[in-house]
């Protein structure tokens, strides 16, 4: 016995290139289509986990444009003010606070950085509190500072990669020419932590002669409290404004959310044109065989028989295209990663393109939906050929 | 008739063609009877009628007027059309057909063209059919070949194969040595004498060398949309 199947699959390979190339117009927009779905949801988990991995949830800092200083924050660079940071023991006192740490940010220029110098993010923190705010962290080499004040760093995984440091080393800090002992190394984070060296609060202050100064206060609510209530309260202090990080969640989210509409508004122009591709590979199929399925109906074949046959050749080249551009974007995805955050205007750490089964399963499942409908008119058509006609050949009239 | 079962049987069959403003008369009040087993072959000039009566007769068009008859069971008459659906599900269980240009799928191998058939619909034990038709029509040896490798007489009797794999009443062939030089077309209709004496196969056959025609049982000749009875 022959299938529908079968017969079908090999008419496809009749015209070996047209088949091909209507199969690489789908794989690449099921390629496209993958791969800024899963950006899509990448791009959001990412920013969530950037969010979440800081420990708090309110930021306070000193006046000055909230969110260039909370980008900065998650980026690693350099606060815009200073505020005193006796502050703290009033906001310590607030109910719904569980914990507080302050951080001093310092962003020096490092000329043995890269080719051309670049700027090291140093962090002067308190490793007691931040440590609690961020439990998550863990250690590859060593440990936290041996005191408030010592002359010690704690290197991000990726800061001590790129300048090949150990638990032991001495490193200069740029600039000041202070000499710091590595004490410890971290654990990857997927975070803005990896690229960040941690200076004791003390230390940095010290070094860059600003005493009682810091940058900025981390607080972590507790749970189930009314953070609005809270951030009313913290208005009222002087020089300082609040930045709650849902809200700069938020702003981000809308920011990229017009580049999403874009990108999306492409992928479906994509999907178009390659529906249109397929109804046209199709639609020519039908008519070069247009005596053929005339003659598959004086033996035997009902038109529902000449749908199907059409409608599953459909299918194949919709499913083949489909699973290659899914692969393909899968393969590709650290490319299109790097491609995406040389035209976003902030991107967070971690893997910006995220696929994963339940992504595949659905896009596949659209592809498949997508190239069904496109079989639907060949299909229709191959199935109202009449016998005789296409005896007679009289194609297309 | 000599008391056998009528195959088909028509009355007043007419058809008439609109080409343009002029309406073409292709078949003319013709009443024929073709009994079980007959083997007719249709002659006459180009234009006459043959290939519309026997479109008619194979139920792939609906005549313009007239009746017809299969095994006794009316098809066409009073005024009554069928839907293609309709006579397709006739044409699958009455008729085997041969063309002209054979009609073979060019991507399937012999023995696949010949089962294609039985992929949309399958008489009962028809299963091994196939590569005993091949056998019998001595082409067994080229059943993995596909149809662009063989010769034309060979693609006939392929295509004999699969109009007969599904074990029809009436086999109905349109100028089946058409494209065929006079040994292959001697030895096809060889082929359905064969197959009408060993297996009492009811075949039509048009054609417009009379000297094939002469090797059916009965021959009719068309001539303007009319038939005459000759002797065979």
């Amino acid at each position: 016995m022959i299938s529908k199947f079968q017969v079908a699959y090999k008419n496809l390979l009749r015209k070996k290139v047209r088949s091909l190339l209507t199969l690489v117009g789908i794989a690449l927009s099921s390629w496209v289509l993958v791969s800024l779905l899963g950006f899509n949801q990448g791009y959001e988990t990412s920013l969530n986990r950037d969010i979440d991995n800081m420990g708090f949830q309110i930021m306070i800092m000193a006046k000055g444009c909230p969110y260039e200083a909370a980008t900065l924050m998650l980026q690693g660079g350099a606060g815009l003010r200073y505020m005193k940071e006796s502050i703290m023991a009033d906001i310590a006192k607030e109910p719904e606070v569980e914990q507080i740490t302050p951080i001093l940010m310092s962003a020096l220029f490092d000329p043995n950085k890269g080719e051309k110098g670049g700027i090291a993010g140093y962090f002067g923190i308190d490793a007691k509190t931040f440590a609690e705010l961020k439990p998550f962290l863990r250690f590859k080499q060593g440990g936290w500072f041996t005191a408030p004040d010592a002359r010690e760093v704690v290197m991000g995984y990726e800061a001590a990669e790129l300048e090949t440091r150990e638990v032991g080393d001495m490193i200069l800090m740029p600039e000041k020419n202070v000499q710091l002992k590595v004490v410890g190394i971290l654990e990857r984070t997927g975070t803005q932590d990896d690229g960040t060296i941690f200076v004791p609060l003390k230390t940095l202050q010290k070094v860059l002669n600003t005493p009682e100064d810091i940058t900025t206060i981390g607080i972590k609510l507790k749970k189930g409290v009314d953070s609005a209530g809270l951030e009313e309260k913290l208005y009222k202090l002087p020089d300082v404004q609040i930045v709650s990080l849902t809200q700069v969640k938020e702003t981000i989210m809308k920011l990229i959310s017009t580049a999403k509409v874009m990108v999306l508004s492409i992928a479906l122009i994509a999907i178009v044109i390659s529906m249109v591709g397929v109804i046209n590979t199709i639609l020519t199929s039908v008519w070069e065989r247009f005596q053929e399925i005339g003659i598959l109906k004086t033996i035997g074949a009902m038109p529902g028989d000449v749908f199907q046959l059409i409608w599953i050749e459909t299918l194949l080249l919709c499913t083949t295209g489909g699973v290659l551009g899914i692969a393909l974007a899968l393969f590709l995805s650290k490319v299109t990663d790097l491609a995406m955050r040389a035209v976003l205007p902030y991107a967070p750490g971690g893997g910006l393109v995220m696929i994963d089964t339940r992504l595949v399963l659905l896009t596949l499942a659209g592809i498949i939906c997508i190239g069904l409908v496109s079989g639907v008119y060949p299909a229709w058509r191959a199935g109202r050929i009449r016998p005789l006609e296409a005896i007679r050949g009289e194609a297309g009239r | 008739m000599n008391g056998k079962t009528v195959a088909i049987e028509t009355q007043g069959l007419t058809k008439i063609y609109t080409r343009g403003i002029e309406q073409v008369l292709s078949v003319n009040e013709v009443s024929l009877k073709i009994a079980q087993g007959d083997f007719v072959s249709v002659i006459g000039p180009s234009g006459s009628g043959k290939t519309t009566l026997t479109n008619l007769l194979g139920c792939l068009d609906n005549p313009t007027r007239g009746e017809l008859a299969l095994g006794g069971r009316q098809i066409f008459g009073s005024g009554k059309r069928l839907s293609e659906r309709e006579l397709t599900r006739i044409r699958r269980e009455t008729f085997g057909y041969i063309f002209q240009n054979f009609y073979l799928i060019p991507t399937l191998t012999v023995l696949e063209n010949v089962l294609l058939p039985l992929t949309f619909y399958r008489k009962p034990g028809t299963e091994s059919e196939a590569l005993r038709l091949l056998g019998l029509l001595g082409i067994d040896h080229r059943k993995d070949h596909l149809p662009g490798e063989i010769s034309g007489g060979e693609m006939q009797r392929v295509a004999i194969a699969r109009a007969m794999v599904n074990r029809p009443e009436v086999l109905l062939a349109d100028e089946p040595t058409g494209n065929l030089d006079t040994k292959r077309s001697t030895e096809i209709v060889q082929v359905l004498k064969e197959l009408n004496q060993t297996a009492g196969l009811t075949i039509v056959m048009v054609t417009h060398n009379p000297e094939l025609a002469r090797q059916a049982n009965r021959m009719i000749e068309m001539r303007d949309g009319r038939v005459t009875e000759m002797q065979a």
